[in-house]
Order: structure tokens, then sequence, then C-alpha cells
């Protein structure tokens, strides 16, 4: 009895202990619910610009608007003007190249390629007015468009090929009257429409954001919090927080989930110690482009084709452009997963005049970072793979003009010649052309950072940790357990086993044959 | 045929707690490994964890018993009926021969059974516990923090308990199948659950003498 009562009383102890050795909730992280509450207070303008006689008065020129605007916020032109949205570049260090000025004013893409020719199209979206070539006046304030982005009456469009003026139907004196904080509208109607379409580029943001529902993007869903692109990309004086490794190069000024889920931000410590390595976005972001599809792949060597002299284009399912004469051929895809690399927060780019290696595809912009490097995390992208035009000879990529403003000027979309087309452009960059061209593959890799999914949704372990195409399969350098093993640990140790099992049946096989005979007899 | 109580109370409950965690670890502990799939990934690691903890506890209060009544000197390796002991797997089995080695409360394992019982505590288990602590445990090289499980991974750990939980598998699969090999086919197991065992005397002994 004693025995059993001592027995009993161990395995109890053994529970108790069993029980206490389950991981805990951490403390540290911040409750959702305090982020809930904080971000459930909507902001309304402090003022109604409606009252203001001075935005009664006829605005005529969107600049008038402007000079509205400053007379009442002054010196706030100066903060607007010191923000990239303004200069469309910044000086960075880019690895392995020194400090560098770049962005959009001189950076290639692997879509429309860049500005350079093509600012009069391109140029809708700068927060200005008039940038329609590298004569713009950046230090006249009169040109800052503080429509584009606190329009708050969805009343303000630009112009198509106007060079960032409004479209000429736009009743500014109500547009005026109707400013605030920048709301979604107003950062999609850019960033979610680069390259020349919705959700062309990033794959993460376009129009369903608009008024997306929380299985699209659980900080954004009109059924869910709510928030604002402002929200988490808080902005000091024009200061936007984040910005996207197609352009920037350092790891400085980045908008984080950390900021207000912590870097511990789960109940359990084993999820907790995955923050190490992996990045939020890896688990919670299963896939993107969930509504509408982005472009994979962008083949401008197609481009050119006539059908009875005239440029046609060919739609593909949920009415995607797949070929255009002025474009080339186009792969899009919806509900896609990204893919995954090391990311340490800086980048490479190509720039103007680099040498490339027509053996293999260009990185167009090159995410550094690895296992070893203790900065660095697995991130999600998407890696949009292009063919565009190089120079053959100098084995430089192409900056070939595209928009055509006036007859003869090269544009590639009115005229289909390439060598015009890349005579012109590298006119405007300063680049000899040799008169020789080709098309060469690229590679643009866009970290995926938005539509966040419900919690229900995210990635789960064995997507991981999983012996054969798991999403990390193409990722070395460590061991992720349930991946990888040591394939002679397996070898031996099944060897072993079976060693053992066959020793098993031949050594009880024999005794009981043995008895069985001793029986018979 | 007389009875004889082997096993105290302590050391079969010890047994059994350790067989279901050692399973329970197996089970889990390949699950995780990639090899099998029946609790969920999450869940094995969490079950795991938990059963590796219990695991330890009931490795200190063994050690303890072990020390404080001298049951330690049980796995002291011997020369004496090694040979005998072999031979026996080998050759008498098959023969009907009696066990070269008598078991009793004094002295449980015999000299092949102490070899292979020491070899389990002092090298596999130790490195399986040590290498699975490691795991759980340890830190990524971090900047501004000075942690003394710094690793740069887990390769080398993990593959060192992989072969660990292979040597123990194996194990297994040859202690139970020993478990047979007593006087009768169940009188080892019956033995472990109540405590005696059934002892052939030697008065009993026709088939020949014991080597002492």
């Amino acid at each position: 009895m004693k025995r059993i009562a001592l027995a009993l009383l161990g395995i109890a102890a053994l529970a108790g202990i069993l029980l206490s050795g389950l991981p805990r909730r951490s403390s540290g992280a911040l409750p959702l619910t305090q982020l809930k509450e904080r971000f459930a207070k909507k902001t309304k303008p402090s003022v109604d610009h409606t009252q203001f006689d001075r935005l009664k008065q006829p605005l005529v020129k969107p600049q008038d608007v402007t000079a509205a605007c400053i007379s009442c916020h002054n010196g706030r032109h100066l903060e607007v003007m010191a923000s990239s949205h303004w200069n469309w570049e910044r000086t960075e260090f880019v690895p392995g190249k020194g400090i560098r000025t770049l962005g959009k004013r001189n950076v290639l893409n692997n879509f429309c390629i860049g500005i350079s020719g093509n600012e009069p199209s391109c140029n809708k979206c700068h927060v200005g007015y008039g940038y329609g070539d590298r004569t713009f006046d950046f230090k006249n304030p009169l040109n800052i468009d503080c429509l584009a982005c606190h329009d708050n009456s969805s009343n303000y469009i630009k112009a198509t090929g106007g060079a960032g003026m409004p479209d000429p139907k736009v009743d500014l004196n109500q547009v005026a009257q109707h400013v605030g904080k920048p709301l979604r509208s107003n950062c999609l109607t850019c960033h979610g429409f680069g390259g020349g379409g919705n959700n062309v580029k990033h794959g993460d943001l376009e129009k369903a954001l608009f008024d997306p529902s929380r299985d699209v993007d659980v900080h954004m869903g009109a059924d869910g919090m709510d928030m604002q692109c402002v929200s988490c990309h808080v902005t000091e004086k024009h200061q936007m927080q984040g910005k996207l490794y197609s352009l920037s190069s350092m790891n400085r000024n980045r908008s984080t989930c950390e900021a207000c889920h912590t870097d511990v931000p789960h109940g359990d410590d084993v999820l907790n110690k995955h923050t190490l390595k992996v990045a939020c976005q890896t688990c919670h972001i299963p896939t993107y482009a969930k509504v509408n599809p982005t472009k994979l792949r962008w083949d401008w060597s197609t481009a050119g084709r006539l059908r009875d002299g005239q440029p046609y284009e060919e739609k593909g399912a949920d009415g995607v452009d797949t070929y255009m004469s002025i474009k080339g051929t186009f792969t899009w895809g919806k509900n896609l997963k990204p893919e995954y690399v090391w990311s340490n927060g800086t980048a490479t780019h190509y720039l103007l005049g680099d040498v490339v290696d027509p053996s293999k595809p260009v990185k167009m912009n090159e995410l550094h970072g690895s296992y070893d490097d203790p900065e660095a995390k697995i991130i999600p992208v998407k890696i949009h793979r292009g063919k565009q035009i190089y120079d053959t000879n100098f084995n430089y990529l192409i900056q070939p003009k595209t928009v055509s403003t006036k007859p003869g000027d090269g544009g590639y979309f009115t005229e289909f010649n390439w060598t015009r087309a890349a005579e012109e452009g590298m006119k405007l960059i300063d680049l000899p052309f040799s008169g020789k061209y080709g098309f060469i593959e690229t590679e643009m890799t866009w970290p995926i950072n938005h539509m966040v999914s419900p919690k229900k949704q995210t990635v789960t372990c064995t997507e991981c940790h999983t012996r054969q195409g798991g999403r990390l399969a193409s990722l070395s350098g460590f061991y992720l357990p349930g991946r990888d093993t040591s394939p002679w640990v397996e070898r031996l140790g099944k060897l072993l086993l079976l060693m053992t099992l066959a020793g098993v049946f031949v050594h009880g096989g024999a005794r009981l044959w043995i008895s069985r005979k001793r029986k018979g007899a | 045929m007389h009875q004889e109580y082997v096993y105290q109370a302590f050391n079969r409950f010890w047994h059994w707690a350790q067989a279901a965690l050692i399973l329970f670890l197996g089970v889990t502990g390949f699950e995780i490994h990639g090899s099998i799939h029946f609790f969920g990934f999450a869940q094995a690691v969490k079950y795991h964890s938990a059963a590796a903890i219990a695991f330890l506890v009931l490795v200190v209060f063994a050690i303890f018993w072990h020390f404080t009544t001298g049951q330690w000197r049980q796995y002291l390796p011997t020369r004496t009926n090694l040979r005998a002991q072999a031979d026996y797997y080998l050759f008498g089995i098959f023969r009907n021969a009696p066990h070269p080695t008598r078991r009793s409360a004094l002295s449980k394992l015999n000299p092949l059974q102490r070899l292979v019982y020491l070899g389990l505590k002092l090298m596999v288990i130790p490195v399986l516990a040590l290498s699975g602590l490691l795991t759980m445990f340890y830190r990524y090289p971090q900047r501004f923090e000075v942690l003394a499980l710094k690793m740069d991974g887990l390769r080398t750990v993990a593959i060192i308990h992989t072969a660990g939980a292979f040597l123990v598998l194996t194990f297994l699969v040859a202690h139970l199948y020993l478990i047979t090999t007593g006087s009768t086919l169940t009188s080892n197991l019956k033995a472990m659950i109540t405590g005696y065992e059934e002892i052939t005397d030697d008065t009993d002994a026709a088939h020949g003498t014991r080597p002492q």
C-alpha cells in the first residue's frame, strides 16, 4: 500500500513538472488589445477647410492651391522639398559602390525601365506640377502638389501624360476645401499602380486595399481596424517612415512590424525564437496578390509586332494584358506564394553604366544577407523577371525613350524602332549608345510587406519544417529541423536498426524452431 | 523454483516511467525529425520539450536513488561470466542450457547488461540530454548580447541528437527481444511488473552445472 502511494506521489510530481515545463506566455509583448485601442481612435481634422475665405476665392491654376496652402501652413513646403517624394532621389551608401545619389530619377527597373525621356507619363506620380523633363525646377515651392496626398474628397486626379498636372476637369476649390491627413486612397493611387497598371509592380499594394476585408489585409480591413497607410508609415515633418529596396540601399528609417508588436509577440517561446532569423512577414503573409493579379514577367523583346500596320493588345484571364505591341509579353499571377531570401536591410542596385554579364540575369537590385549574418532575417519577396534592352557592345542596360510627346522624337510606343528609342534615351542619361542592342534577362526583388493575413491563415510549421518542397527549400547554409538530415547518420542509423531487427528475427526464429522440434520429439 | 524479490518499488516505477518517456520522446522526436507524422509538428515540439524535462527530473531522482541505495554498483563492469553470458546467447539458449548468471536483488544484471546499461547511462543518455538542452536553450549569435549558450546553428547538435536517438531505438528493439530470454518467455516481464522473479534453483538444474 505504502509503495503504491509513493509511486502515485511520484507520478503526480512528474505530471506537475511536465506541465510546468510547457512554454508559457512571455512577458514584454504589447497586448493586442492595447494596440487596438490605440488605433481605434480615428482623428478628425481640427479645422474645417470649407470655412476659409482663401479657399473660397477662385483657384484657377493648381499652383494657386499650393500658394493658398503655404499662406497658412508656412514652412511646410520646405519639409516636402526635403522629402524623397519630391526629390525622387536620396543619398545612400551602396555596398560595394560607395556613396551614390539614387532614386526614381536615375535608377532603372525591369518594368517601364526608367523615367528619362518619359517624364510626362511616368511623372504623373510625382508630388509636383510639371516635372516633364530634366529642367524641372525643384526649388520652386509652388510646384508642390499638396492635393495628391491630402485630398480627402476622392475627386482629385492627375492627368495622364500630364507630368503631374491635375486633370483639367478637377474642381480645385472643392478639393482644396476637403483636405486632411492622407488616406489609403491617396497613397495607393500611385503606389498601387506603379509600372503602368493596378498591382503591376508590388503585388502587395493595389486597388483592393482601397476598401479591403480583413482576409486581404488584417490591418487595413474595413471590417477590422481599418488602419491607414500612415498609421504604420509614421510621418514626421513630411518625412515618411519606410522605404523599399527597389531603390533604397541602407538599413535606415524602416517601418517595422516590431515597432508595435515587439520582437517577442507570441505567447509561445518557440515561436518567439523564430523572430531572430525569420521576419514577421514570412509567416504572416502566406500569399500575396490575393485579389488581383500582379506582373511576374515582362519580356520587352517581343514588342513591336503589328497587325495591319497597327499595334494591338491581347488579354488573358482576369482581363489583364498578356501582350502589347508597345511593351511586349507579360506573365501574371494571383494568390502567389512568395519566394524567400535573406535580408539584412541593405541592398545593391544596378546603376546607370554598370557593365553586365550577358550570360546570366542582371540583378536590378540585390538584397544582402545570409544565415551567418546576425542582422539578416528570412523575408518574403516577389521576384519580377524581365527581358529588356541592353547595349551589346558596351554591355550595359539601355534607357530607351518610350513615351512620345511630338512626332519623330523616337518614342518607342509610337515609332516601334528600338535603335531610335535607344539613341534618344541614352542621350538623356549622358551615356553613349553603340548602335547595337539585344535583350537581356533581368531580376528585380520586391519585398512583400503588406496584405498581412489574419492569424488563422498564418504559414504552418510543416510548410517549412518538411523534408521536401517546403517554402524554404531553396535557402541553405543552416540546419532546419524537419527539413535537414545528415545522410550518413540516417544511413548508418537505419542500417544498425535493420541489422538488430534481423538479428532478433534470426535468433528468435531459431529458438522457436528448436523449441517446436523439442516438443515434437 | 522459488520467487525472489528483485526489483524494488522505485526501481520498477523508474523503469516504467523511463520506458514510457523514451517511447514518447522517440515518437515526438522522429516527428520533429520529419520521419513520421503523428501529433502534428507544433504539438510534437511542445510534447517533446515537456517530456524531455520530465525525463531529466526522473533522471535526477534515479541518480539520487542509485547513490543513496548503492544500486549504482549494479553497473560496475565485470569480466566474470562475460564470455559465458555471450556463449549462452549464442549457443546455450538453443540447447536449453541454464542461465550462466543468477539474478538476485544483489545482482540484477548479467555482465553484458552491465556493459550496455553503463554505456547508455554514461554515454548515450548524457549526449542526448546535453544536445537536447542545447537545442532548447541555445541562442543565435546576437548583437549586444553576451550569452553563454551562443551557437552558430543547430547542425552539429541536431545530428548528434539524431545519432543518439538511433542508438536508443536500436537498444529498444534488442531490449524488447531479450525480455523473452528469461526462465520462461514472460518471467522477466513479470519480474519488472511485480518485483518478484521466478528463480530456477540449483537443485532444479537438470541439464548441467552452473558456472560460477
